[in-house]
């Protein structure tokens, strides 16, 4: 089997999506941890077009952008299947994930907004994620049923992460009183030990968050 | 399979309605086109894509399926077999996926913008955005198509269809605009494939007229001036 090899940015939660599918999958790995200030020749020469992390290589090739990196995995390590059978679930599963990249840009912009801005961004990421909840997760206990999926893994940001970054923040986004189901999701997927051991700790993102929060700017 | 059991909801000038079409074109399948109105979305498409309210909805046998290149999958998926849209390779999947990825994400958000762009110097900075991506696109094409005609091989595939789609646009542009984004010299092997891609048998009769879509951008533009801020 050829060699596996991921690039990977600690506090990214990107790199972490791609971490839980290769340990879901049982696939061996080599983990390399970039500096994102000081990017390895390695990475400019797999990803030039973006040149960020995560990249997986695969023998000698290598996979950029994470939704697409999961994919590949789903399709190379078929055991322990992590997207439904039937075409027309995998569809759905497939609209959710894409309905995440919104979902994605409200976080980010969440992330890096202050003041005015920042009660903006919560406001544009509580209407996305009661859509999420009402009609991609619904009743059900993971996006992929009894077990967590390649959906559960797209979305896994909006536990340990969000809720670092609330904290850090002074601003609550997913709560109880306002994303009850969402937030059980949460609190269920962050219990799984797949999640559990292969997150940073909380208070090691926060700081962090804090340091990336009070640098200046880059132009 | 009756024709009525598969529906498509869209439009003539949408590049990402384009998108179904030719995969259900490539896979022989026959299908009623439900054209909507610019200006007033109908009740099907509301209740089908309650989430976006956008075009294209595929409906299958009742079923609706949301967003132009997870209906390509589904397509590929359920009328198999057929022609194959996506590569068989795991690897050459994941390029095709990661193109059409950067088309919708960063390539044509520039391009779209060159019409709202708010002066001259802005249009030339996305313009320069949007020619800079033909460039890469053009080492993809090297890459992907290793040394045939199509992203896909001998075959149009998914990230033929993915990029193909948005060639009307990108000509209606060029003329709007007076210039040459795709050219000679600069990306010779993707002005060869948008000839033959824009004439393959199963594009050539949803591949929109560029004049038809000049005429439309005004149309566009003049209903945009319309709605609320």
């Amino acid at each position: 089997m050829a060699e596996v090899k991921l690039y990977g940015f600690w506090p990214s939660p990107y790199s972490h999506r791609i971490i839980w599918a290769l340990k879901l999958k049982g696939v061996e790995y080599e983990y390399i941890e970039e500096d994102l200030s000081n990017k390895s020749e390695s990475l400019l020469k797999y990803n030039p077009v973006y040149k960020k992390t995560p990249v997986l290589v695969h023998g000698d090739k290598p996979i950029a952008e994470s939704l697409v990196i999961l994919e590949y995995i789903e399709e190379t390590w078929p055991e322990n299947p992590l997207l439904p059978k039937d075409p027309y679930e995998r569809a759905m599963a497939r609209f959710w994930i894409q309905y995440g990249v919104d979902t994605v840009a409200a976080l980010r912009a969440f992330y890096h907004g202050s003041g005015e801005e920042l009660e903006k961004a919560a406001t544009e990421l509580l209407e996305s994620l009661k859509i999420l909840e009402e009609q991609g997760l619904g009743d059900k206990k993971f996006f992929g049923g009894e077990s967590m999926n390649l959906v559960d893994i797209s979305y896994g940001a909006l536990g340990y992460w969000l809720a670092a970054v609330e904290e850090v923040k002074g601003v609550k986004v997913l709560e109880p009183s306002t994303l009850p189901r969402l937030h059980a999701w949460a609190k269920n997927l962050d219990e799984l030990p797949v999640v559990k051991e292969n997150i940073p700790a909380s208070d090691k993102m926060m700081a962090y968050f804090t340091a990336a929060m009070n640098r200046p700017a880059k132009n | 399979m009756a024709k009525s059991d598969v529906k498509l909801i869209g439009a003539w000038a949408s590049p990402f309605v384009m998108r179904p079409r030719i995969a259900l074109n490539i896979k022989s399948v026959e299908y009623e086109f439900l054209e909507e109105i610019l200006g007033s979305k109908s009740q099907l498409l509301l209740e089908s894509n309650p989430v976006h309210k956008k075009i294209p909805v595929l409906i299958h046998g009742g079923k609706p399926i949301c967003e132009s290149l997870v209906i390509v999958e589904y397509i590929d998926e359920v009328w198999s077999p057929g022609p194959a849209i996506l590569p068989s390779d795991p690897h050459d999947r994941a390029l095709a996926r990661f193109w059409a990825a950067y088309l919708d994400e960063k390539w044509f958000p520039a391009m779209r913008n060159i019409v709202t762009a708010k002066d001259e110097e802005a249009r030339k900075a996305l313009m320069d955005q949007v020619g800079e991506g033909l460039v890469l696109l053009e080492g993809a094409f090297s890459k992907c198509s290793k040394g045939k005609g199509f992203f896909g091989g001998d075959q149009i595939g998914y990230l033929d269809i993915a990029f193909g789609s948005f060639l009307g646009w990108l000509r209606a542009l060029e003329k709007m605009n007076g210039v040459k984004l795709m050219d000679e010299t600069k990306t010779p092997g993707l002005l060869k494939w948008a000839d033959s891609f824009s004439s393959h048998p199963a594009v050539k009769d949803v591949f929109p007229e560029t004049e038809k879509l000049v005429e439309f951008a005004k149309v566009l533009a003049k209903f945009k001036a319309t709605l609320p801020k």
